[in-house]
This record gives structure tokens, sequence and C-alpha cells, in this order.
């Protein structure tokens, strides 16, 4: 039951801080259709980790409601992959952050149809078409870019060189993901790699930029091991809860 | 009313008349968000299957629902979400995608089934009804859309996404 919930963690944390930091961009868009897009996507983020977080609260049987386990969590709580965390850049690497994070969310939302646990299936399914849709968006900028001018070739380029070695983390697998996988409930993150390389490698082709070199850099966010971002992302994030507990309206 | 109960015939009368707040033509059942209805007892149970996990307007069409038929005679309604299976545009029927045509919304293509990429649909104008229309924006207004403009008659105009 624990690794269980600690998976669900895992799963709705990386949803919940990228649509956190799209959201950051509202009103601050390059035109008026991107910002709505950027807006657009992150509210879908956020609901996929509010279905997710409610699954873990009920499951968990602490009484911790979506809104608990999101405003009420401290940094080394979060089980994030570090990839989406890192600050947002200029917009092409926000597109390539979207396009990398969103081809796995879809390998991922898809090998999550075999699991035993009903409501996770249930909501891989449902996000599963919208991040279909991130990917095509995020997919087309990164082409567009990445082949474009010579400062959006180099823009893109220097993003992927950024971005690239916290990838990693998003295939290297620990006890709960063999825990999970073993009982069928979760994927090992390892069986994603494959198709996740061959899927984003023919994009990077087409947009005419080069997959970095691996490196050892094995960043650990799904552990709740963060970098120096996060805070400050949660701090703004979580302000209100923390100032006014309990408020609503 | 002295707890009477409405029958589901009923409920599902006056749900036809539940409009989306986003897309004010649409009614709750012709957009496929309402699944089931049961009476048990004094209650009324509507199953509803929200669109976008993100979509602001699932909270306000759950209040209207239960609006709706509380103001109808209905003594207790409970509103239940079920996410399986997952919402598709595919439940849009040919007389509601007909209301969104004459409302200037171009009313969404066939979806790919799972496993497949989501085809680039090209919609025709719902003003003029030419075919040659291209995409401004993947993203429109509301998380359904998406922004297309007509080459013929020159209007830009908004088409629900294939989902």
């Amino acid at each position: 039951m624990h690794n269980h919930v600690e998976y669900l963690l895992r799963l709705a944390d990386t949803p919940l801080i990228l649509g956190q930091r799209l959201s950051e961009l509202c009103g601050h868009g390059p035109v008026l259709e991107e910002d709505i897009a950027l807006t657009n996507i992150a509210l879908d983020l956020i609901g996929q980790a509010r279905l997710l977080l409610t699954h873990a609260g009920h499951l968990e049987g602490k009484g911790r409601d979506e809104d608990q386990l999101a405003f009420l969590r401290t940094e080394g709580q979060f089980r994030n992959a570090t990839l989406v965390e890192l600050p947002n850049g200029d917009f092409g690497q926000v597109m390539l952050r979207n396009f990398l994070s969103s081809v796995y969310q879809e390998h991922l939302y898809s090998a999550l149809q075999s699991s035993i646990d009903p409501e996770l299936v249930a909501i891989a399914a449902k996000s599963l078409k919208e991040t279909r849709y991130h990917r095509r968006h995020a997919g087309d900028w990164v082409v567009r870019l990445g082949d474009g001018t010579a400062e959006s070739h180099g823009r893109m380029q220097a993003a992927l060189g950024m971005l690239w070695p916290y990838t990693r983390e998003l295939f290297a697998g620990d006890a709960v993901d063999a825990a999970v996988a073993a009982e069928g409930i979760g994927i090992a993150p390892g069986s994603l790699e494959a198709g996740w390389r061959r899927e984003v490698a023919a994009v990077l082709e087409e947009a005419t930029l080069c997959i970095p070199e691996d490196t050892p850099f094995l960043s650990q966010g799904r552990r709740g091991r963060h970098s120096e971002h996060l805070g400050h992302l949660l701090a703004e994030m979580q302000f209100l809860q923390r100032a006014h507990p309990g408020a609503t309206w | 009313m002295s707890g009477v109960s409405l029958s589901a015939e009923r409920a599902w009368d006056v749900l036809a008349g539940v409009m989306d707040p986003e897309v004010p033509v649409l009614s709750v059942c012709d957009l496929g968000i309402v699944r089931e209805v049961e009476v048990a007892d004094d209650e009324l149970l509507v199953v509803v299957t929200p669109t976008y996990s993100g979509c602001p307007a699932t909270e306000v069409i759950e209040a209207s629902i239960r609006e709706a038929l509380l103001a109808a005679g209905a003594a207790r309604v409970r509103v239940e979400t079920r996410l399986a299976p997952a919402w598709t545009t595919d439940w849009i029927g040919p007389e509601a995608q007909e209301k969104l045509r004459l409302h200037g919304i171009a009313p969404p293509g066939p979806c790919a089934p799972p496993g497949q990429a989501v085809v680039r649909f090209h919609p025709s104008c719902p003003r003029c009804r030419s075919r040659r229309t291209e995409r401004l924006s993947e993203f429109g207004a509301t998380a359904c859309k998406a922004l297309h403009r007509c080459l013929d008659c020159l209007e830009p105009f908004e088409a629900m996404k294939a989902i």
C-alpha cells in the first residue's frame, strides 16, 4: 500500500509542477494564441494531477485531499521529475521541455492501461487523449524553431544541451518502481526508454537538432531530492494556504 | 412537493435544458456528459463523465445539473463522476453537431483510435462550408476548441477538437 501511494504521488507531482511552471507564463506568451495554448495545457496538467492526488489521498486513508497534498507538503515530500521544476527559460526551451515531457507522458499513460488499479487506468486513459495534443503542439514548435533561423536553431540546441541530462531520471527505476511493477500496478520506468528515444530522436532529427551525449548525471526528484528551484516554485504555489490555512472561496 | 422525486424520463427532459457554460448551444446531454440517470427512493442519481481534466466548467456544470433538477421538483440529487470510459467527442451526435455549426463552431472530426496518432483534420468552414481551411492555433478560447481560418470567405472560426 505504501508503495502504491508513493507511486501515485510520483505520477501526480510531475504534471502538477509542470502545470504550475506553465501557468507562470499566463500573460507572457509570445503571441495570444500561444499564451492561450500554454495556459490550456497547464489546466489539463493540473486537472490530471488533481485526479491522481485525490486517488493517492483516498488510498493513503489519512484523510488528505488533493489540496492538502498539493499545498501542505514540503519540498522533500514532492516526487516530481526534476526536469519539470527547472525554470522556464525562453519560449523554445519551454516547448522543448513540453515535448520531451509529453512524449514520456504519452508512453507512460499508454503503458498504464494494463495496470490492475482501475482508477489509475481510467485517469491514464483520459489523460492520454489530452497528452497527445500537448505532444503534437510542442513537437510542431520544436521542428519550427529547430529548423528555423540561425538564432532559433542555436537557442534550441542550447536548450537541448541544458535539458537532456535531466531526462535520464525519467527512466531510472528504484525499489518503489520495481515493487509496483511486480504487483501489476505500475510500470518499470526503464521499459519506456526505447520507445521514448525513438520518437524523440525522429522529431529532433526533423528539427535538425543533435542529441547530446549521455552523461552520468542522474537527478533524483522522483525520490524527493530536488534542485534549488523547487522551493521557490512551492513558495509561490503554496503561499495562500500557508498564510491563510484552510482558506476557500 | 413532499419528497416526491422526478421520474428518470422527466429528469432527462430537464437535463436537455441544462446548457454548457462555454458552448451555450449544447446541453449537457448533447455533449454526452450525462451518462446515466437513476431513481432510488427519493434520490436522483446523475452519473456524469467530465470532458477535459482541466476544464474549468466541470464544477459549474455539476452545480447547474443539481440546481435544475431541484428546481424541477427533485427531492434529493446526487451527482456522481465516472471517469471510464473517458469522454470522447464521438458522443456528440449529428443533431448536436449541426447546432454547433449554426453557432459558428466547426464540429469535431472522428477520433483516432487508441494507439494511433491524432489525425490532422481540416474542418470545413461553418459559415460558407468551404473545405479550404487552415489551422491557426492548436488551442482556442477553451480547452475543447482549436482556432482555424477559412481560405475562401477568410473568416476565422473555432473548431471542436476530436478527443
